[in-house]
């Protein structure tokens, strides 16, 4: 450690939120509400880093970062990573939806339950 | 016999052996359902002849899907009472599963679960050994019921935990999942020694232990 030490709390603490994400069940209306303020935040800090690209060679050595393109390197990173686990929770829960359907297509098509038990006792 | 149990089975691609089991079981269980989980052979077709309902799945989903689906089918049965878990692949003894039922019929029991541990006979190698403790271990961290076998496919539930319990994992994590619904709902369980026949064909197919980590992967990034 030593130098870039902000740097690395910085990043070591949001890859363990986003352990920590992944771990604790997660519902509701505020995760969601802190997402989309997270990404409007994300993209109002793009446009800042577009029209002044020195704010960010700025906030880089203010954290101990040598350039501005490196803390956007790592930035990219953190956010790739929480997108990924969004998007394959949310692909889960489409997955969960395709199961119900198929589940309700098998049991209509097959013969029904309460049918199929009295046959299978009488044919033993 | 015993026609107020409906056994669920399983079935994936398991055309030559389906058959025998299914021939095998009728003469201790009637009523059988088979959910072909999208088979590429002809087991449907083998588990039908061989007397069992087959409810089919349109594409496959896994085993957990499969296993769901029969529990759902046979509550549409007014009559049944008990359903029993049952593996297409002959490792499970019926007398095994007829003992587990007549345990929910004559106790004060929701969920009877074969163990593999319980009974002196394992046939299990020393590698699996280890990793199944382990499994047992994470579960009674996670969930704290006091099982001894958590990847045991021979399970008996009464019709109140057939509906209480949802299985959402549908392909390997759901061995984990029914324990925390049966922990989840507080249902009184109980284990049963079951002794597991591992022939050389289910040793050939068998689960390999790197599935103890995409069961971990499926527990917890899947939800």
């Amino acid at each position: 450690m030593g130098d870039q030490i902000v740097i690395k709390v910085v990043l070591i603490a949001a890859l363990i939120v986003l352990m920590a994400i992944l771990l604790v069940p997660r519902k509701g209306a505020r995760p969601l509400a802190i997402r989309r303020l997270t990404y409007l935040l994300l993209l109002v800090a793009a446009i800042a880093a577009v029209i002044y690209p020195s704010w960010l060679t700025w906030l880089a050595a203010l954290v101990g970062v040598g350039r501005g393109t490196d803390l956007l390197l790592y930035g990219l990173v953190v956010v790739f990573i929480s997108h990924s686990m969004t998007s394959k929770s949310r692909h889960a829960e489409s997955d969960r939806r395709f199961t119900a359907l198929a589940r309700r297509i098998a049991i209509d098509d097959a013969e029904p339950a309460a049918e199929a038990g009295r046959r299978l006792a009488e044919s033993q | 016999m015993n026609t107020d149990t409906w056994l669920v089975v399983p079935l994936y691609n398991e055309g030559t052996v389906v058959g025998d089991v299914i021939r095998h079981a009728r003469k201790t269980f009637s009523k059988i359902v088979c959910v072909d989980d999208g088979s590429a052979d002809n087991s449907g077709e083998v588990a039908a002849q061989a007397g069992a309902v087959v409810v089919t799945h349109p594409v496959n989903l896994g085993q957990g899907a499969a296993l769901q689906t029969g529990i759902s089918y046979v509550l549409g049965d007014p009559e049944m009472k008990y359903v029993v878990t049952f593996d297409s692949d002959g490792q499970h003894r019926t007398e095994d599963a007829e003992r587990m039922v007549q345990r929910l019929r004559t106790e004060d029991l929701d969920v009877v679960l074969g163990s593999r541990f319980l009974d002196a006979k394992v046939e299990a190698g020393f590698m699996k050994r280890i990793v199944l403790k382990a499994a047992v271990m994470f579960e009674r961290i996670t969930t704290r019921l006091k099982v001894t076998d958590t990847h045991n496919g021979l399970r008996a539930f009464s019709r109140s935990a057939a509906e209480q319990i949802q299985i959402r994992q549908n392909r390997m994590a759901h061995g984990s999942e029914i324990l925390q619904e049966i922990a989840r709902h507080n249902l009184r369980y109980a284990e049963e020694p079951v002794h597991i026949i591992y022939t050389d064909y289910s040793r050939a197919k068998g689960q390999s232990l790197w599935n103890s980590v995409n069961i971990l992967n499926e527990l917890f990034l899947d939800r």
